[in-house]
């Protein structure tokens, strides 16, 4: 089943195309990393796929009426916004709103969906506190918590584990591959590409707005790949516990 | 405290203080007397100064306070800025030019309803400014913007009006009615300025789910299937109905839409939706408290209420500033 479907998109800032042409499919199961350096284009493209900018081109999202978007995709923005000291809970309920009719409160099924994207994330213990006292990687946690809570067949995030420590780095990453093996899908931007090479089922790479690669880890994180877009040597390498890429240094 | 004893309480709150300004004024009536007289009507003094005199003033000081303080929680919600206020878009500040203008021409004293009626008339014309300046899009920011431009310039036209005001009794008329109060109003009054009202708060009322999303910021609203255009459109033109009513028959009367809020959040879990009514119930108690006091305070000087609502809502804002400021720091 396709739950994402570009066909030659282009978003275009002033005269510059911002994303030039990209065509891509995302299927069931699938767990996404989007790569690219900064300014490639990664965030742009989520953005127009999910209709929130204007582009050219074909998208299965745009072509929804936003009430039936908001219940096919989820979308975790980077900026990190939570305006009210709300519970964290509270929060995590906003991700409910696609399926409540107006001025309605929570049913049974919405408690499910919020208390299980709550344990996703190992916030039970935050359950009731002030969602702006915590710190900044837990209010991360709690804001991808609300958009699991949104219950969609896709998930897009951007950067969704930049500024969390490495343990929880690690059961983020944990949980969306967990999500793809129930048969969901994420599209995740990473900024860590050793995390992307181990979790992800397939990566893109984009550089300028365009698809440089696509395909499984090893097929895109190729030393030639990751020295003409990143500008670094990288390479997967035998660690003692197991494969895993490695960015060795910058190249002059 | 739960949302139901919150409610509970603050419609106890409000029948009560409905009750007392009805109940208090310079008449000095009995409590049996006065509601006979106010139920049982006739013609003679007593039923006139209940029902002519009391009753629109108890129900307007209920309307507008109710206005002031759910158009404060939907902008604050909307801007998520806990330092915005209902006259942030331009609207109260027009209303007052157009009343202004009306007591400066004379038109004021035409017939009975001038004065409101060129108040409405300058409300309606800034909402149209500011629909045509701030954009198609639903961005904020060109809200808040366009909103400054047109209350510096609703401002700068009633300077000029007073500055040119060929009489010293035309300039305190202005001045005085400028400062809000609702003193010698009339149940037409009532009959002109509540039903606007009323669609306001209706318009305002369709915001609250955009508005507990927007905790989460404009793009993740969006995404969750809400119109950030359609949010906006009803947001001014419900604080627009409702704030241009209510400026229109009592003058400008500041800190209620600013301060309710900050009183009334901390009660329901800093929730924008619940905010509402919450700020709304709140908003008409404190509308009636303060002009109940301004009977009580100086009875024979006629104090102004927009003139005691900034005496005591600033301190409190102050106060609740000093005791939040570590949420901002």
């Amino acid at each position: 089943m396709t739950l994402l479907s570009l066909e030659h998109m282009t978003v275009t800032r002033g005269a510059r195309r911002v994303i030039d042409d990209v065509s891509l499919t995302i299927g069931a199961g699938e767990f996404v990393g989007l790569i690219g350096p900064n300014g490639a284009g990664k965030t742009t493209l989520m953005r127009a796929a999910l209709s929130l900018l204007p582009a050219k081109g074909t998208c299965n999202l745009r072509q929804l009426k936003p009430s039936e978007r908001a219940r096919a995709v989820a979308w975790l923005p980077q900026q990190r916004e939570i305006a009210w000291p709300v519970d964290v809970e509270t929060v995590v309920a906003l991700g409910r709103i696609p399926y409540l009719p107006r001025g309605a409160s929570l049913r049974d099924d919405d408690r499910a969906a919020v208390g299980h994207a709550v344990s996703r994330m190992g916030l039970e213990a935050f359950a009731g506190r002030i969602a702006t006292q915590l710190s900044g990687g837990e209010q991360a946690r709690v804001l991808i918590a609300r958009a699991l809570a949104q219950d969609t067949p896709l998930f897009m995030a951007d950067e969704p584990i930049a500024g969390l420590d490495p343990a929880h780095q690690l059961s983020t990453m944990r949980a969306f591959a967990d999500l793809a093996r129930d048969g969901r899908s994420v599209l995740a931007a990473l900024h860590d590409l050793p995390l992307a090479a181990r979790y992800c089922t397939r990566l893109i790479l984009i550089d300028a707005g365009r698809i440089v690669a696509d395909g499984p880890p090893r097929a895109v994180l190729t030393e030639e790949n990751v020295a003409e877009v990143f500008g670094v040597r990288g390479a997967f390498a035998e660690t003692g516990a197991g494969v895993a890429f490695q960015v060795l240094e910058a190249l002059p | 405290m739960t949302p139901r004893a919150l409610f509970t309480s603050l419609s106890v709150l409000l029948v009560g203080l409905f009750c007392a300004s009805l109940l208090i004024g310079p008449a000095g009536l009995g409590i049996g007397e006065s509601l006979t007289a106010l139920i049982a009507g006739g013609d003679d003094p007593l039923a006139l100064v209940m029902q002519e005199i009391r009753l629109p003033r108890a129900i307007l000081g209920a309307l507008i306070g109710v206005s002031l303080g759910l158009a404060g929680a939907a902008m604050q919600g909307y801007l998520r800025n806990p330092l915005a206020e209902p006259g942030l878009i331009g609207v109260s500040g027009s209303a007052a030019l157009g009343a202004v203008l009306a007591l400066q021409t004379g038109v004021a004293a035409s017939f009975a309803l001038a004065l409101p009626l060129s108040g409405l008339a300058g409300a309606v014309i800034g909402v149209l400014l500011i629909l045509m300046l701030a954009g198609p899009r639903g961005s904020s920011m060109t809200l808040i913007l366009a909103g400054i431009a047109i209350s510096a310039l609703a401002g700068a036209l009633t300077a000029l009006v007073l500055n040119l005001s060929p009489n010293p009794f035309a300039t305190s008329e202005i001045v005085f009615w400028m400062m809000g109060s609702l003193a010698d109003r009339s149940m037409s009054h009532v009959w002109l300025a509540g039903p606007i009202m009323l669609v306001g708060w209706g318009m305002i009322s369709l915001t609250a789910r955009t508005l507990d999303a927007l905790t989460l910021g404009e793009d993740a609203t969006s995404a969750l299937g809400l119109s950030l255009t359609a949010t906006r459109l009803w947001l001014v033109l419900g604080v627009a109905a409702s704030v241009g009513a209510a400026t229109s028959v009592a003058g400008a009367i500041g800190f209620v839409g600013l301060v309710v809020p900050h009183l009334m959040r901390p009660l329901v879990g800093a929730r924008p939706a619940r905010l509402l009514w919450a700020s709304a119930l709140g908003g008409a108690s404190m509308v009636l408290a303060a002009d109940i006091a301004v009977r009580l305070v100086l009875p024979d000087r006629d104090l102004k209420l927009g003139v005691l609502m900034a005496l005591v809502g600033a301190p409190l804002f102050l106060h609740l500033i000093y005791k939040t400021r570590r949420e901002f720091a």
